[in-house]
């Protein structure tokens, strides 16, 4: 009894930045409909729009042929549209029954009991599992997202709507996504998925709709083109796919990790005894889960977790003589040591940028304290900005703007130029390219094949696995705080990483190649 | 200690902890809905001075008032002024998106004195002498039982108090029971929580903040009203002791780690505390100032506690004192 | 799934974030709402006194400038004001919510009295020294103690500091019982009346002229301490985001202990002027809530000092002014705390209008048609 949605004209602005312009797009039960575009394109916009989440400023919406104002997630709930954010929409606090019950005011008491029993046959019908009395803090990611599918089905919802659903998961937790959805889809149910991905494209939707810079460029059925078309049509122009890997040249051993195991203020260990050597000269990829220990490797090296006793942190200077340890040392000692360590941490701005400040007094975040004088210097980080702001193209209405205002490109060069500032001897990078165009990606990846030709250590978290597999020397894999295993990124395949990232003993012979 | 003395520092410490358990369940109802509400004293300000106008109004033109008219109007008044600080303040923090601290603190600046200027001049703006009594309400608002008061010791510790001490613990399991039972308890947790989340699942999460808010303070006010009639017998003081209970009201939430019940033996304990030192022998003047620090001290010692402790089940509303806006980007 | 199709209408308003607005229409709209505010205020006078509001203003400024000896209270309580906002500044730029400066003033209070009884015979300029680095490590003790818990446990500062309110004035109560002058007066009287030991002494032939050399002083100190020094660069670092100051080698807990102690130092030295430089006692009464004033002072002014004395005159203005209307209508003083909080409700809320800006639904259509 579903009806199609049409969306006309859609316009949406945000101050002065527009996020939507003229958008049409239809959508049909019993479908699944990618939409395609870059980060930034306006593709999650667009979708929180048929969601309630914001309004449009223009253009008209029709659902079975009226149109309609949808003001709010509960007048989209009312039309039958469910939204999967790409933040999990949960309150982490109350169990998973609560939450799927939260704003629907079946009773004035609440009975989770009853919840549990259609919940279960929920389950069975689509093939999930939910444990209705599990706190949601308590759940990986994959259940999150179990989660938000069953809470908008429980409501009765014919459109479901995917933000980048695959972000967060394995090959193989993917796998059963798409199987689950393929269900839905039997069952009548009109499906959306958000991404970027191409290969999801190709693999589970039936018609894709493609924006750029927010406007509609244009759609197909998914099985009269290919990648390369599609590609074409996201960017605007014809781009190569594929990232540079030159061959290493004078490996040689940078910082070697012995027996180091973190554990978190709440007894949890986050590493486990974790051992691997990064050379310089190559890229070395991190793969895993979100939340495996990919942030304390990165923190711990750079001097802010605290390792257990037994671990070694060994790190040879370029010139190959001293070898410091620096288990125990600050981020100021690690630094006074002579470390070259440059680090773009996951949260631009949260960690590696104070957001509110403009780009000069970023520039000296990390050496403001350079000197004897009591006040800071400001000379030398105006002139590094600007260089930074020539060098990399930074896009900004000036110097001394706050980097918060800025895209989150823009915002990721700032940090990147200014760690590549220091001519590092070893570069962390904590997922440098999410959120990000593609364009911007290529030059984040261009930059560090710079350093690895410069025989600096790259080390590279990633989460697309398509990436790492084409971009890093060797990808360690790492499943819960251990090491599960590194392989060649030349010859090896994304089921095989996949299947790392879940199972601790497999591919045990890959181990430090 | 006797038992007489002992028997009247309980029954103290039941009266000063009324005033601060309403301050306290009102709080944490408006807490759960993330509003960090720093305007407790001056809502308690606010119930305490219109619930006194009011019935002052009435006794002066009534010369017999009549009993269930006093508290009527009374509590009417009390309950209308403190949701109407309450609607002030949820003006500016969840309309205006003001910070919650500030706007607090300005509602308890703004309504300390109002309450105090009124308190202080109304008997002369009323064209009367000397200090505001309103001997008819305040005798309503202390009434008990007969019979079930002069039973030995449990009728001095349970039944010599006025309705309201009642009030406030049917109050606090009530708003237990609403929180942890009720599909409206669940919806406004989740608004305090993530407020996010619970508009994308359909909670009107402006509506809740207000109407939390304000009948939190409604509650809260009533705690003010108690103070005045019950307290300090339905006369006025201009010493500030509201506003200390105010913030004490405050501590405890936190004390009570946002649970009502919780709050109920909190709320004695302070009591018990802050009386104390009439009742140990051989203090000077001094040192029973001393010894009033004892409520604080206790409380900062409790938040530390908790501090180190750190369980997840004991944290405040993830996003109390955070304001929204669904188009944040 | 029930097929609830209304037709729904579009929201009368929606409100947007504003990109960025031109400072003079910021600054409009925050006159507006002083105007609205002070409108307000009048009628409500006028409600109870029924004098009309042009009179009302008239007497409130004859209240605050009326005479030298007024015009230079009024400065001095200006200065008051704003010595304490300077010492909240840093606290707050490092999003640490310090609400003690009551006890904070209490404790500099304290420190002061006791200097200048016990050690009245020093010579006066020692005196006077001692006193300042007394008090303003009272102060700083004051605000030490929530610090160091915040920065070891995270233990939540604003009811830590609210409670050592409370703590110092009990405090202060206990030691006016012990300095209690006369006998059975439970006050302690001015101290030193006759030789005036500890009591600053007259610049350019002006009672409070010291006050205002000093606070000055301060807040031009604290504005380079924040705006050049490293250490406010930490601070403006810490209060961003304690990940990112961690990751920039900040050890995050002694920049916050020390920012707090700064803070309770000053505000401490604001207790020093308050025995010192105005009333020459103590009592519980001697921060008299211009700890909690102090702090919307502070943060409506964004710690920049100059608006903050822009702020803290209008406040004390309309102080002295309502307390002039009081006397001579022989109300009680508690009215110019009432008007006082009207012109920060307003004030308050006018920053909503220069965040955001509304859109209204005719509005629209007309853009979305042009």
């Amino acid at each position: 009894m579903t009806n199609e949605i049409r969306m006309v004209n859609i316009r949406k602005t945000f101050g002065e930045v527009v996020a939507n312009d003229k958008v049409c797009l239809t959508i049909n039960p019993g479908e699944i409909l990618s939409l395609l575009g870059e980060n930034g394109s306006g593709k999650t916009t667009l979708m929180n729009m048929l969601s309630g989440i914001y309004q449009p400023d223009g253009g008209h919406i029709f659902v079975g042929g009226r149109e309609v104002v949808i003001r709010s997630p509960r007048d989209a709930f009312a039309l039958g549209i469910g939204m999967i954010h790409q933040h999990f929409k949960l309150v982490d606090v109350l169990t998973a029954a609560e939450n799927i019950i939260l704003g629907l005011n079946e009773g004035a008491l609440t009975d989770l009991k009853a919840v549990g029993v259609r919940v279960k046959a929920i389950c069975d019908r689509y093939g999930f599992v939910v444990e209705p009395d599990k706190k949601v803090y308590e759940m990986s990611v994959s259940e999150k997202q179990t989660l938000e599918i069953v809470k908008l089905l429980y409501r009765g919802a014919e459109i479901l709507i995917l933000d980048e659903p695959t972000a967060v998961l394995t090959p193989q937790e993917t796998d059963m996504l798409f199987a689950v959805m393929r269900n839905m889809k039997e069952d009548g149910k009109a499906i959306i998925i958000i991404t970027h991905k191409l290969h999801e494209v190709m693999d589970i939707s039936d018609r894709v709709a493609v924006l750029r810079k927010g406007l509609f460029i244009g759609e197909v059925p998914t099985c009269e083109t290919d990648p390369q078309k599609l590609t074409d049509m996201m960017v605007g122009r014809a781009v190569s796919l594929n990232i540079d890997r030159p061959e290493p040249k004078e490996r040689r051993e940078c910082l070697s990790m012995k027996n180091v195991t973190v554990v978190d203020s709440d007894g949890v260990k986050k590493l486990n005894d974790v051992s691997f050597t990064a050379y310089g000269g190559e890229i070395l990829g991190i793969a895993g889960i979100s939340g495996s220990g990919q942030k304390e490797l990165l923190e711990t090296v750079a001097g802010l977790c605290r390792v257990c006793p037994g671990g070694v942190i060994a790190y040879t200077a370029q010139d190959g003589a001293e070898r410091d340890d620096l288990v125990g040392k600050s981020p100021v000692e690690i630094r006074n040591l002579g470390v070259r360590l440059a680090f773009v941490p996951e949260d631009r701005l949260g960690m590696g940028l104070v957001g509110s400040m403009g780009i000069p007094d970023n520039m000296m975040l990390r050496s403001y304290k350079e000197g004897h004088s009591p006040f800071t210097n400001r000379k030398k980080p105006k002139e590094l900005g600007a260089a930074v702001v020539r060098d990399l193209e930074v896009v900004t209405p000036g110097l001394t703007t706050p980097v918060r205002k800025l895209s989150g490109g823009n915002v990721q060069k700032v940090l990147v130029g200014r760690e590549l500032a220091a001519s590092p001897s070893l570069l962390m990078t904590a997922y440098a390219v999410r959120g990000l165009d593609i364009n911007t990606s290529y030059t984040i990846y261009r930059l560090l094949n710079e350093q690895k030709g410069r025989g600096a250590a790259v080390i590279y978290v990633g989460e697309d696995l398509d990436v790492l597999l084409e971009l890093c020397d060797r990808i360690l894999v790492l499943c819960a705080g251990q090491i599960s295993g590194i392989v060649d990124g030349r010859n090896t395949t994304k089921e095989e990483v996949g299947l790392m990232m879940t199972h601790l003993s497999a591919a045990e012979e890959g181990v430090d190649s | 200690m006797s038992l007489d003395s002992l028997l009247a520092l309980l029954q103290a410490a039941i009266v000063f902890g009324t005033v601060i358990l309403f301050g306290s369940v009102g709080e944490i109802l408006t807490e759960k809905s993330g509003n960090l509400n720093l305007g407790v004293p001056g809502i308690m300000y606010l119930g305490g001075i219109a619930g006194l106008v009011g019935a002052f109004f009435y006794e002066m033109n009534n010369p017999n008032p009549v009993p269930i008219l006093c508290l009527v109007i009374a509590l009417g008044c009390a309950i209308a002024a403190a949701v109407a600080g309450a609607a002030i303040f949820g003006l500016l923090t969840i309309t205006l998106r003001a910070n919650q601290n500030v706007a607090g603190l300005t509602l308890t600046i703004f309504s300390g004195g109002v309450a105090n200027f009124f308190g202080g001049s109304l008997n002369r703006l009323a064209g009367g002498v000397g200090q505001i009594s309103v001997s008819a309400t305040s005798a309503v608002f202390r009434a008990n039982i007969p019979v079930l008061r002069d039973i030995p010791i449990v009728g001095k510790l349970l039944f010599s108090h006025g309705f309201m001490v009642y009030l406030s613990l049917i109050l606090a399991f009530a708003v237990s029971w609403f929180l942890k039972r009720t599909s409206v308890g669940l919806n406004l947790r989740a608004v305090g929580e993530n407020p996010a989340t619970a508009d994308a699942a359909g909670i009107n999460v402006t509506k809740y903040k207000y109407l939390a808010t304000c009948i939190g303070g409604g509650i809260t006010g009533l705690g003010g009203l108690y103070y005045v009639m019950d307290y300090i017998k339905g006369t006025w003081a201009n010493d500030y002791t509201i506003e200390s209970l105010g913030w004490l009201a405050v501590a405890l939430v936190i004390f009570a780690s946002w649970r009502p019940t919780r709050a109920i033996w909190g709320a004695y304990l302070f009591g018990v505390l802050f009386w104390l030192y009439l009742y140990i022998n051989g203090l000077s003047r001094g040192t029973k100032e001393l010894f009033k620090m004892l409520p604080y001290v206790v409380t900062i010692g409790w938040l530390i506690i908790v501090s180190l402790r750190r369980s997840r089940e004991n944290q405040p509303p993830a996003s109390l004192g955070l304001s929204y806006f669904r188009e944040e980007r | 799934m029930k097929q609830k199709l209304k037709e729904h209408k579009e929201p009368f308003v929606r409100i947007a974030k504003r990109v960025k607005i031109e400072w003079w229409k910021a600054w409009g709209i925050r006159g507006i709402a002083l105007v609205g505010a002070l409108l307000v205020c009048a009628a409500i006078i006028y409600a109870v006194v029924a004098l009309n509001p042009l009179q009302v203003y008239k007497a409130m400024f004859e209240g605050a400038f009326g005479t030298n000896k007024r015009l230079w209270v009024t400065i001095r309580d200006m200065m008051m004001l704003l010595c304490i906002g300077v010492g909240l500044a840093p606290a707050f730029k490092m999003r640490f919510w310090n609400i003690g400066a009551e006890g904070q003033i209490l404790a500099g209070a304290i420190a002061s009295a006791a200097c200048m009884i016990y050690l009245g015979t020093l010579p006066g300029i020692l005196l006077l020294l001692v006193m300042f680095l007394c008090s303003a490590v009272a102060g700083g003790l004051w605000g030490l103690f929530p610090g160091v818990f915040k920065a070891k446990w995270n233990t939540n500062e604003t009811l830590f500091t609210l409670m050592m309110n409370y703590i110092a004035l009990q405090l202060v109560a206990f030691f006016v019982a012990l300095w209690e002058n006369p006998r059975g007066s439970n006050k302690v009287g001015i101290i030193n009346p006759n030789t005036r030991a500890g009591w600053f002494p007259p610049l350019f032939g002006q009672d409070y002229a010291l006050n205002v050399i000093l606070v000055l002083a301060l807040a031009a100190i604290m504005f380079l301490y924040l705006k050049y020094s490293k250490q406010g660069y930490e601070i403006a670092v810490v209060g961003e985001s304690e990940n990112t100051a961690r990751y920039a080698g900040i050890r995050v807990p002694s920049v916050v202990i020390r920012t707090m102690t700064i803070s309770g130092a000053v505000c401490g030295i604001a207790g020093f002027l308050v025995v010192s430089g105005a009333s020459h006692t103590i009592s519980i009464s001697s921060a008299g809530g211009r700890g909690f004033t102090a702090i919307i002072v502070a943060w409506l002014a964004k710690f920049n000092t100059f608006v903050m004395i822009l702020i803290a005159g209008l406040l004390v203005f309309l102080e002295k002014g309502a307390i002039e209307i009081a006397s001579r209508f022989d109300l009680n003083n508690f009215v110019s705390q009432m008007i006082m909080g009207i012109l920060l409700f307003f004030i308050i809320g006018c920053e909503f209008f220069i965040q955001y800006e509304l859109k209204f639904r005719d509005k629209k259509h007309k853009e979305a048609q042009a």
